[in-house]
């Protein structure tokens, strides 16, 4: 084993890189929990990335095999239920994890100086996350799925300006057809996940080299009074034991709590009534719902991709709009912007459910 | 990424189907080309002929036979039998229809060509 590490270190040096994780520190607090919630993330993606190329095998892209091909799938091949369960399971979860994370991260103000890249990066992989839940809600290529698209590519499709040329490039073509499914088919599957790695990659080694942030009222704390444990093999070690504790509810899940498949699309099929988007997207489909036809001289439509669209640019660019974060000061306002946006998703969430 | 401009036929009448189809209170979605259309016999026997996109965000609409209304179940946009936008968000009237009743038969044309 000795002259087997041996040999792999003299290639990939693999010394220097313990010694880096060993001397990297993980911060004890109250807060300490938070950290976990981007390794589960990573953890999620790594599930779906090796469930889905498992799925790849046999799913068939195209308006006459698609459906066709997932209930074989979940029908015929041996633990192709499970596969496609896990899938389905860890890309809710993932979404979960993420929002946890990105919220977590806010309000502890992790996104302060000399960190904004890395809230930059985690901003771009979330709505990465967003579209590799919508091109994936298609492929089964379900009535769900079908009228899900239509309405997100119509909203792409009431941006100013670019609106239309996103409405074609997202559909290929005019209408949501096969050619949007073989489209949505290579976005998820190559595409993203392309963008994704490097997008990870980059975020990850951003993490790894400034280290974890505290809170600024931890920061102000002498670091030698500070309690930390080594990241490795310590904080590692802890890491892998929540991954089995998700790994566990997401079979739990798979088994108890599969996902149907539903009806085929069918163009010529009015939208079914309790027509729903995925949860995550549930906020902004009852805002939609809640929005009156005319607001001033504005459609309602494009009022309410408007409304996303700021805001979306607000929390985006939060690093930079929150300047006391940079002195190591908590600003009311943007923890008061915070509390109102958790807020404001979990109750429409819920509403969008109850009516 | 940008798809090319697919040559659409262009179809300004189809057969919806025969007078039997359309019992009181029921109705049918067709394709007039690449456009779905509802077609519904209302309870006093009129046929009435209207574009079954909603006007919001293009999901497809369905007939309420008890409300005699057009409803997208989508966002819960309301139409009356008309086609006119009543509630909810749709900002827009749906697109209308001739209906002309041949032999039996129940022709749906474009409105320009009526």
């Amino acid at each position: 084993m000795s002259k087997f590490y041996q040999w792999i270190n003299e290639r990939l040096e693999l010394d220097d890189a313990i010694k880096f994780a060993k001397k990297k520190r993980v911060p004890i607090f109250y807060g300490t929990v938070w950290y976990y919630l981007g390794g589960v993330s990573l953890f999620l993606f790594a599930i779906q990335l090796v469930t889905g190329i498992l799925l790849v095998l046999y799913y068939q892209p195209g308006a006459e095999t698609a459906f066709e091909s997932v209930k074989f799938i979940v029908s015929k091949v041996e633990f192709g239920w499970l596969i496609r369960e896990i899938h389905s399971w860890s890309a809710n979860l993932f979404i979960l994890f993420v929002f946890f994370h990105m919220f977590t991260v806010f309000f502890a103000k992790a996104y302060r100086k000399p960190r904004e890249m890395t809230w930059i990066t985690g901003m771009l992989l979330l709505v990465l996350g967003l579209a590799f839940g919508f091109s994936g809600y298609l492929l089964p290529w379900n009535e769900l799925a079908y009228f899900a698209t239509k309405v997100g590519s119509d909203i792409a499709g009431a941006i100013p300006w670019v609106g239309e040329f996103m409405l074609r490039v997202l559909r290929a073509g005019d209408e949501v057809t096969g050619a949007t499914l073989t489209r949505f088919y290579g976005i998820h599957i190559a595409i993203l996940p392309g963008i994704f790695t490097v997008l990870l990659v980059m975020h990850l080694m951003m993490v790894q080299f400034q280290g974890m942030s505290v809170p600024p009222e931890i920061e102000k704390i002498p670091e030698e009074k500070r309690k930390t444990i080594p990241f490795f093999p310590d904080f590692v070690l802890r890491d892998f034991m929540v991954w089995l504790i998700v790994l566990n509810i997401i079979a739990l899940l798979a088994v108890f709590f599969p996902w149907e498949l539903g009806q085929k699309a069918n163009p010529l099929v009015s939208a079914p009534a309790g027509i729903r988007p995925e949860w995550y997207f549930m906020f902004m489909f009852q805002t939609l719902k809640m929005i009156p036809a005319h607001v001033l001289f504005l459609e309602g439509e494009l009022f309410g991709v408007m409304l996303f669209g700021v805001g979306g640019l607000i929390w985006f660019f939060v690093p930079f709009l929150d300047k006391k974060s940079h002195m190591g000061i908590r600003s009311r306002f943007w923890t008061w912007f915070g509390i109102f946006l958790v807020v404001y998703i979990i109750i429409l969430t819920i509403w969008g459910y109850l009516v | 990424m940008i798809p090319p401009d697919a040559p659409e036929l262009n179809i300004n009448q189809i057969e919806a189907g025969t007078f039997s189809d359309f019992p009181k209170g029921s109705s049918k979605i067709i394709r007039m080309g690449r456009i779905p259309v509802i077609v519904l016999r209302k309870k006093n026997g009129d046929f009435k002929a209207l574009e079954a996109t909603c006007t919001h965000l293009d999901c497809t609409v369905q007939f309420k036979t008890d409300t005699e209304q057009i409803w997208c179940a989508c966002h819960n946009g309301f139409y009356d039998v008309e086609g006119r936008n009543i509630s909810g968000p749709p900002p827009r009237p749906l697109g209308q229809f001739n209906v002309t009743l041949k032999d039996d038969k129940v022709i749906i044309t474009k409105q320009e060509l009526a």
